[in-house]
């Protein structure tokens, strides 16, 4: 564990699609040292051999039988959608001219 | 004793005996909005026509249902992130401010069958990530007992509602603990229950692994109630457990006779306020009283329960929230002449600035170098905290301490500072990480005028002992019957 920089937080901004003014960077890279930096409390504890608890609840592999059931309608599925045509989620250009 | 203090039996009796009808308490509950709300702002959404129009159907028809439902005719507030088909659902984010769902959240579908009346959304923090409702991105609700204070959060609007006797009762969503602190900064009762107990179907995701959907009340039989109405299987959501329901308001037999307690002593150690060690040592002498065995343990894992909370909740948010990208719901920025700029320019005005800093803390958790270092070792530490629950609970019927190590404090103190913030989730985010259920309920006022939570926490699916307690506490004090003057 260390310290995170500036690029490093503009980097992770990218990966989660987030733009970053100049100064939000500068501010994170703050917070972000001071909150990763107590993270390091963690590496005070011993866990050799300790497995990870991903889910408190022995819950494993919960199937449904494989039947065809309604579901929703595409009208309602587009209800909320920003932008629609012709029963399609509508996306800017991916491809160039 | 005005409407709004009475229990749930209480009002049972008087909708029975025609001292008053169903459409009378629903306007009863909006004419205290209204005169309240512009202090408070503890509501987003009122659902002002669909309530009377249903307060008049069950007044002409009778239950809807054949037998009248547990909660029949009464008025419920339901935090914003939890999905009310076509009754808007912003979870206090710009990115949903226009949401309009198309379903129901399970405990909806309950609650509509048990016929409570939904009265509106509450104010919360921004998809749950905040312990003071001040990270709305719409306003920010105030403490009902101090107006410069904060509820807590992040089901903050719920908890003032409930307090201001707005609502009779209301739901809130508790992820690291924002259904039990802002309880506790409110003055009210506050139910985690185990995870798993009551479907997550329809709550807006934040950290998967941790959310509970959980009662705040004026009461502990209260709390009963409305947990007997949430909690069941649901074949939805695949985290939902599968066991009986026991009886819980049968449960409430007064008697913590000969009951073991164990006290850890790490959250009553240093950076919990004296005033709030004082009344947990009173409540505790309360219970002593009453016949039940108190004995200090420990949890000796407790000082790491809040990064690896803060590790694993925006870990699992980072993942979560990557569904808000402005293409099948929520709002799309005008900007970005490409699909990855509209994503970017999307989620950039949609997000607040603390729903931005866990995502980024979340992302770089679990990134290729530092997964390891950070999201495995925060697994590996729960399972420690988990286990040092399981091994007292072989000993030990209940575990009790504070809710918060402080009482509520002034709007914009902490804010500019997340970790300071962070910090104060110490008593409540351990009972998250190992899934057992917990309860916050009143202990008393400090010199300030500030309420103080008493947190009870129980076994997995034990939640009748912690009523139990609970409410054995609650009748043999006065706490939660103070109210706050508005």
């Amino acid at each position: 564990m260390s310290g995170i920089t500036k690029e490093q937080v503009e980097h992770v901004a990218d990966l989660a699609r987030l733009n970053l003014s100049d100064e939000e960077a500068e501010k994170y890279t703050i917070q972000l040292n001071d909150i990763l930096t107590f993270f390091e409390k963690l590496k005070d504890v011993d866990t050799t051999n300790v497995e990870p608890t991903s889910h408190v609840m022995p819950i494993y592999n919960v199937m449904r039988e494989d039947e065809n059931r309604p579901s929703v309608k595409r009208e309602e599925a587009l209800k909320n959608a920003p932008d629609h045509d012709e029963g399609h989620f509508k996306v800017p250009a991916v491809m160039e001219e | 004793m005005s409407i709004f203090d009475k229990k749930i039996t209480e009002l049972h009796n008087a909708l029975e005996q025609k001292q008053v009808s169903v459409s009378e308490l629903i306007d009863a509950s909006f004419q205290r909005i209204k005169q309240t709300d512009d202090q408070l702002k503890a509501f987003l959404t009122l659902n002002e026509e669909q309530a009377k129009q249903k307060a008049k159907q069950l007044d002409e028809q009778g239950s809807l249902q054949g037998e009248r439902g547990l909660l029949f005719g009464l008025p419920i507030a339901v935090k914003d992130n939890i999905v009310t088909e076509h009754v808007t659902t912003t979870a206090g984010s710009k990115m949903l401010e226009n949401y309009d769902p198309i379903y129901n959240a399970t405990v909806m579908d309950r609650i509509c069958a048990s016929e409570s009346i939904l009265i509106g959304k509450t104010n919360m923090d921004e998809f749950g990530m905040g312990g003071s409702t001040e990270n709305s991105a719409f306003q920010v609700t105030v403490n009902p007992w101090n107006k410069e204070y904060v509820p807590g959060g992040s089901s903050g609007g719920s908890a003032a509602a409930v307090a201001a006797r707005q609502a009779f009762f209301a739901l809130g969503s508790d992820t690291g603990g924002s259904i039990r602190q802002p309880a506790a900064y409110c003055g009210v009762v506050g139910l985690k229950p185990t995870y798993g107990l009551v479907s997550r179907f329809g709550l807006i995701s934040y950290a998967s692994s941790l959310d509970t959907i959980g009662p705040i009340t004026k009461n502990v039989e209260d709390a009963a109630y409305l947990l007997s109405v949430l909690a069941a299987h649901d074949p939805y959501d695949s985290t939902s457990a599968d066991v009986d329901v026991p009886d819980y308001i049968s449960a409430l037999n007064g008697n913590v006779k000969g009951l073991k307690v164990g006290v850890p002593k790490e959250l009553l150690g240093e950076g919990v306020d004296q005033e709030i060690k004082d009344k947990i040592q009173q409540a505790l002498k309360t219970l002593e009283g009453m016949g039940a065995i108190v004995e200090e343990v420990s949890l000796p894992h407790t000082e790491y329960a809040v990064p690896t909370y803060y590790i694993l909740g925006p870990s699992e948010a980072s993942s979560n929230l990557a569904r808000y990208d402005g293409v099948r719901f929520g709002m799309r920025s005008e900007s970005g002449n490409d699909l990855i700029q509209m994503y970017k320019e999307t989620r950039s005005q949609g997000f607040g600035a603390e729903v931005k800093r866990r995502i980024m803390l979340g992302t770089y958790a679990l990134s290729s170098g530092y997964y390891d270092a950070y999201y495995k070792k925060a697994q590996q530490v729960r399972t420690l905290i988990k286990q040092d629950f399981d091994e007292l609970f072989a000993n030990y019927d209940v575990l009790i301490g504070p809710t918060t190590p402080t009482t509520a404090y002034k709007i914009g103190e902490k804010v500019a500072d997340p970790l300071k913030m962070y910090l104060n989730d110490i008593c409540t985010a351990p009972v998250n990480l190992a899934g057992i259920p917990a309860i916050s309920v009143p202990c008393g006022l400090t010199n300030d005028g500030l309420p103080v939570g008493l947190q009870i926490m129980g076994k997995h699916f034990d939640e009748s002992t912690v009523l139990r307690v609970a409410h054995a506490f609650e009748q043999q004090t006065d706490h939660h019957s103070a109210r706050p003057q508005l």
